[in-house]
């Protein structure tokens, strides 16, 4: 074997700028994953067909029998954003239950690159993939009439909020997705998901659950999130009457956000680096 | 070897929680000098395995050290995985992505510079002679193709020290040989290579010397020719009706007395000695029931050298380990 490309030695001594390396190989890594998901035709389908099927199924299925005091596409146009977003988000557990099975995740961790980059990677990914499908909702949902009157800095607000959840979804998939043994169990989570947005205010107003629902609905992350989102959107609350100042709604939004991140990325870190030991 | 490139000591490693641990490793002590390939030979769940997973920093010793390249591999990881490469017993690549998109991603990982990526890959990609199934998603390789493409990614950065798993279980003898040429080449380049496997004909083709581990410890060392030595070239095996039938053969030919029908007796196979020993056979007044030549297998090199069949992990016992 020849060396024309002289690379021998390239480790020693650079240790001091190893935490520069952070960020470009945390890019690497949301780059495979990424790549790897455009070359698999399920997952395109179900991100592309996803969005438009819960979108018909509430606003054309279910939307004619539902009284929110406004029209129900505007009404339930976020909670399909959360409901695409917080599904996809939880495919990450799957990928990395994936990863693992193969010899792959041990070849990442015998290279000079940080453990968190893995973890990093899939969130980055994550995160792009389900903006992406939060654009195709809108679009689907713009298509067949929804419309927004909120001025710039409130799509900005709205779409900073949606990606905070994306965020915090897609660490709770990292966690799962390093504790799962298998596909199938990993994919639980992809049913909580499916299920949460469900027992929240994003299609019906809890008002109209009993009492023990509506006390879930009340104080899960999903409402605070899904009451940001459409009154930055459409300046609508759950019961279809206009709202005023979001700063509260918006400041516990963020908290089950930034809460749910940060602890289960934490714990996911720290399964990780003592799995297989 | 006063100053060995891998230096482990008395490692130890139990698995399976509190209750029932099973040792994996007990007590394994290895070394490999600088441009040495050493094969470590042994049954499936022998702690082969287990052993490359301590030295490449995937797996922490219970107890023991263990140093690569002057770096401790449990409190210097990080240091340790800039001068290695391992390429494990699953492949450790991308089915869906192509022979140099692979390449170039653990490139880029392995902290290779921005110009040099392009150039490298090529160089290795030509090498391995997978230039021309460069733009082929993985799915489309042969199994040979594969484990060469993940052997090149675990050489990207010219490793001083290469960590092979059980580089051809499960490829078909063609591709075997293809894959022993490979890492024959890498050798002759000098990287330290330790490499596991359960084919005494791999070790002796590709090792300077042969540690011989079972039931998580190393039970005999030495090279190729002094194994060979010890367990003969090949075997004439010859069944008999009974079992004294058997014992009577081996003493009039004169080797160890069997404790079954199966007699087995050493030779070089040259025709000479094939035939020298049928006709002692035959002047003992025995007739076999079958007889065959027999290359040594792994077990052959495990009873010659320790005295003893290798267990491997079906007949250990779960051992008391202090919690």
């Amino acid at each position: 074997m020849t060396t024309a490309v002289d690379v021998r030695g390239l480790g020693s001594g650079a240790a001091p700028a190893r935490w520069l390396r952070v960020v470009p190989d945390t890019v690497t890594m949301a780059g495979r994953v990424l790549r790897l998901a455009r070359r698999d035709p399920d997952e395109l389908l179900v991100a592309l067909l996803l969005p438009v099927m819960i979108m018909v199924l509430f606003v054309y299925v279910f939307g004619g029998a539902i009284e929110v005091g406004t029209d129900y596409l505007s009404y339930a146009t976020p909670g399909v954003i959360l409901l695409c977003a917080g599904y996809g988000a939880s495919n990450t557990a799957i990928a990395l239950v994936q990863d693992a099975s193969t010899g792959i995740m041990d070849r990442f961790r015998s290279m000079p690159v940080a453990d968190a980059t893995v973890l990093a990677g899939h969130v980055l990914a994550s995160t792009g993939k389900n903006l992406v499908t939060t654009t195709i909702v809108l679009a689907v949902a713009a298509s067949i009439g929804f419309r927004s009157d909120a001025g710039a800095l409130a799509w900005l607000g709205a779409v900073g909020v949606v990606t905070a959840y994306i965020v915090a979804i897609t660490c709770a998939a990292t966690l799962v997705g390093v504790v799962a043994r298998t596909p199938a169990a990993a994919g639980g989570l992809g049913f909580v998901m499916l299920f949460l947005p469900y027992v929240s205010s994003a299609f019906v107003p809890p008002e109209t659950m009993p009492a023990w629902l509506r006390g879930i609905a009340e104080h899960q992350p999903v409402t605070p999130v899904i009451e940001t989102v459409r009154g930055l959107l459409i300046g609508l609350g759950s019961d279809g009457a206009p709202v005023g100042d979001l700063g509260a709604t918006a400041a516990v939004a963020l908290a089950w956000c930034a809460g749910i991140g940060v602890v289960s990325l934490t714990a996911a870190a720290w399964v990780f680096a003592r799995r297989g030991r | 070897m006063d100053d060995p490139v891998v230096r482990a000591e008395g490692l130890y490693k139990s698995y399976g929680g509190t209750r029932r641990p099973v040792r994996v490793l007990d007590g394994v002590d290895l070394r490999l000098g600088h441009g040495e390939v050493l094969a470590l030979l042994g049954p499936n769940g022998a702690g082969k395995t287990t052993t490359v997973r301590v030295l490449s920093t995937l797996t922490r010793p219970d107890a023991g050290t263990a140093v690569v390249a002057g770096h401790d591999v449990v409190t210097a990881a990080r240091r340790v995985r800039e001068v290695i490469g391992l390429t494990g017993q699953y492949a450790a690549v991308d089915e869906k992505l192509t022979g140099r998109e692979n390449l170039a991603m653990m490139a880029r990982l392995a902290h290779l510079p921005r110009r040099a990526v392009r150039a490298r890959v090529d160089e290795l990609l030509e090498a391995f002679d997978l230039a021309g199934a460069a733009g082929r998603q993985l799915r489309t390789y042969s199994g040979g193709m594969r484990r060469r493409l993940d052997l090149a990614a675990g050489l990207l950065r010219h490793p001083r020290v290469l960590f092979l798993d059980e580089p051809t279980t499960g490829l078909d003898p063609r591709s075997r040989h293809g894959m022993w040429d490979v890492i024959g080449g890498v050798v002759a380049d000098g990287t330290s290579l330790l490499l596991t496997t359960q084919y005494l004909e791999e070790a002796d083709r590709l090792a300077d010397r042969v540690a011989m581990i079972d039931g998580g410890r190393v039970v005999a060392e030495g090279t190729p020719a002094q194994l060979k030595r010890e367990v003969g070239d090949a075997s004439v095996e010859l069944t008999f009706a009974a079992v004294a039938e058997a014992t009577r053969v081996a003493s009039a030919l004169g080797v160890p007395t069997p404790a079954a029908r199966v007699l087995r007796v050493p030779t070089d196979a040259s025709v000479g000695h094939v035939r020298h020993v049928l006709a002692g056979v035959e002047a003992a007044g025995a007739v076999p029931e079958q007889w065959q030549l027999r290359a040594p297998s792994l077990d052959d090199a495990f009873l010659a050298l320790t005295g003893h069949a290798a267990r491997g992990a079906d007949d250990r016992e779960p051992v008391e380990v202090a919690a």
